[in-house]
């Protein structure tokens, strides 16, 4: 047999095999990454659920979330102001936010064209990467004196300025940008001839928008807002900035409150020194978690139903 | 009112909501570096002055260490979360995993994505205390890892999903295993998967909710992996709430140099996109 032919083979062979194995190590790295996100929330829903037991131990779970009483000095854990304070600013600034970002994405997909889509675009875009302590700081020279100073007295009330429609206000601002981008997406996804026929057939602009863009985009801005819900529930740094921090059930919008991330930020010093406080602040983490999962589930069903019924 | 005036009347409602939009932000921007301009032009040494344990109730001392602590915390996270966001968005391709397996992950990354930071947050801290560990700077660069690792898998398997299918039917004809064609398919989506990275680091550099507990709020200079650290978020929420009016009016200084930073880098991750754009089969060559 002649030598160097066989030399050449094994160097060939040799490659294939390198090649080989490369593909075979690399599959088993890239299948552990792939499963690494389910990996990933099993593990959180897991630590959190562990560590939340000691507390549900001590109390039913209706006790924890209707009771207005939270003491952790006096091992007393009711979350209800927490969730009131929650549900309040959620409310409130989706309530003022939502329309206004409608309104833009729909001049943005729509009305404008050329440099000025791009420009204006780009703008909000930027406006969805500023950190949020940023606008809590602005916040506080801003729109605290503006409430404190305008708002309250001309409603007749005595107040601060630091409270849950200060919150709402500026998380009304900061999940603004990201109910836009996405339905803007949902808008710019529809086939330009759905605006050709309804415009065909008569319509005006704003009639072919209100009954024919809106509707076939609606699961798209639906979920957008959804998940701007979630946002803003799971705020943390611009309440714990501006809500100031008070435990108790909040008698109007102007007075002060505490939500459930703003909890965790205040109450995690006392972590070491009192038994029962570090389960209840992560069964607060519990809590978010479920109810920000719960609304991201609700979202894909909710646009996957509407994707049926307002079938184009 | 006719059709038409409601026509012109709801074209002023959208006009004046996207104008209300962009000027909050034109506001937001303004107020941050002019204020934050002046308090770092009348005092630039509070930019580098090395703080003591006391300088929240003194108002003296600057935040260089917020700064560096950013930078050791963000960048190695953004090494490790890009290296499994990249990976993870590779096996979702259809070449490595099923279409049923990779709607499902997707799902599950979307959930991520959306979940309050604080909570990631919290879930490394319960880790910290059941291995008996103490808040450090290794454990604020795996709070603000799990943090990116959702938003840069998204973008980077947007980017692939992206890539012309070309590219892979090109490679695997010239008898390229699955890795080889992967590695050509990440060079052609390179412009969307840049862009991902540098959005991931602007997001985990301006969140404070992960690091507050998992960083620990130093006061001192980062002085080893596992000593405790602070960023700059976390530094002007603290300076924010400080009852010393002069700690108080730093924060604006911190501000200025976070906002500028963050704008920096969506410009950076514009520029780059275009620039890593001729890697892309029938992108612009430069």
């Amino acid at each position: 047999m002649d030598r160097s032919t066989d030399v050449g083979q094994d160097q060939s062979a040799g490659r294939i095999d390198r090649r080989l194995l490369v593909e075979r190590a690399s599959h088993r790295w890239l299948q552990a990454a792939g499963y690494l996100a389910v990996g990933l929330f099993a593990a959180i829903v897991l630590t959190l659920v562990y560590e939340s037991l000691p507390l549900l131990a001590e109390y039913s779970l209706v006790q924890a979330l209707t009771s207005a009483n939270w003491d952790p000095a006096q091992n007393e854990f009711g979350f209800l102001p927490a969730i009131v304070g929650t549900v309040y600013v959620t409310v409130l600034s989706m309530a003022m936010g939502a329309p206004i970002a409608i309104l833009a994405a729909v001049y943005i997909a729509e009305y404008a064209d050329g440099r000025l889509k791009t420009l204006v675009s780009s703008f909000i875009d930027v406006l969805a990467a500023i950190p949020s302590v940023i606008f809590g700081l602005v916040a506080l020279i801003v729109v605290v004196p503006f409430v404190g100073d305008y708002l309250a007295p001309a409603v007749g009330v005595d107040a601060t300025g630091v409270g849950i429609l200060t919150v709402s206000l500026v998380m009304a601002i900061v999940v603004t940008p990201f109910i836009i981008s996405l339905s803007v997406e949902s808008l710019e996804a529809l086939p330009d001839e759905l605006r050709e026929s309804s415009l065909g057939v008569g319509a005006t602009k704003w009639e072919t928008i209100r009954s024919v863009l809106l509707r076939a985009a609606g699961p798209g801005i639906f979920s957008a807002m959804l998940l701007g819900f979630g946002r803003v529930f799971g705020a943390t740094i611009v309440p714990a900035m501006l809500i100031g921090g008070q435990t108790q059930l909040p008698d109007s919008v102007f007075s002060t409150g505490q939500t459930l991330p703003t909890l965790i930020v205040n109450d995690f010093g006392e972590l070491m020194s009192l038994p029962l406080t570090q389960s209840a602040l992560i069964f607060v983490g519990l809590v978010l978690v479920v109810v920000v999962w719960a609304f991201n589930f609700g979202a894909m069903l909710v646009r996957s139903r509407l994707q049926r019924r307002w079938q184009y | 009112m006719d059709r038409y005036a409601r026509q012109r009347l709801f074209g002023v409602f959208t006009r004046g909501a996207t104008a209300l939009v962009v000027g909050v932000m034109g506001l937001v921007v303004g107020v941050t570096i002019l204020r934050g301009g002046r308090v770092l032009l009348a005092d630039p040494a509070i930019a580098i002055t090395p703080p003591g344990s006391r300088y929240m109730l003194e108002g003296t001392g600057g935040f260089l260490h917020a700064v560096l602590g950013s930078v050791l915390i963000v960048g190695p996270a953004t090494v490790v979360s890009m290296t499994l966001a990249v990976s993870t968005a590779l096996y979702l391709q259809s070449d490595y995993s099923s279409k049923r397996f990779s709607d499902v992950t997707n799902m599950f990354l979307n959930v991520l994505w959306a979940t309050p930071p604080i909570v990631y947050g919290v879930f490394v801290l319960t880790i910290i205390i059941a291995i008996g560990a103490r808040t450090s700077l290794v454990f604020g660069i795996v709070a603000i890892a799990i943090f990116q690792y959702p938003i840069m898998t998204r973008y980077t398997d947007e980017a692939l999903r992206s890539a012309p299918d070309a590219v892979g039917e090109a490679t695997y004809g010239l008898g390229a295993t699955r890795f080889e064609s992967a590695f050509m398919t990440i060079r052609a989506a390179l412009p969307g998967i840049v862009a991902g990275i540098v959005m991931g680091f602007a997001r985990g550099i301006g969140d404070a909710a992960t690091v507050l507990f998992t960083a620990g709020r130093s006061t001192n200079m980062p002085a080893g992996p596992f000593e405790p650290a602070t960023t700059l978020p976390v530094l002007i929420f603290d300076q924010a709430m400080s009852f010393n009016a002069e700690v108080r009016a730093h924060a604006y200084a911190a501000s200025f140099v976070l906002i500028v930073a963050v704008l920096g880098l969506i410009l950076t991750s514009k520029l780059l996109a275009g620039r890593y754009a001729r890697f892309a089969p029938g992108g612009r060559h430069s």
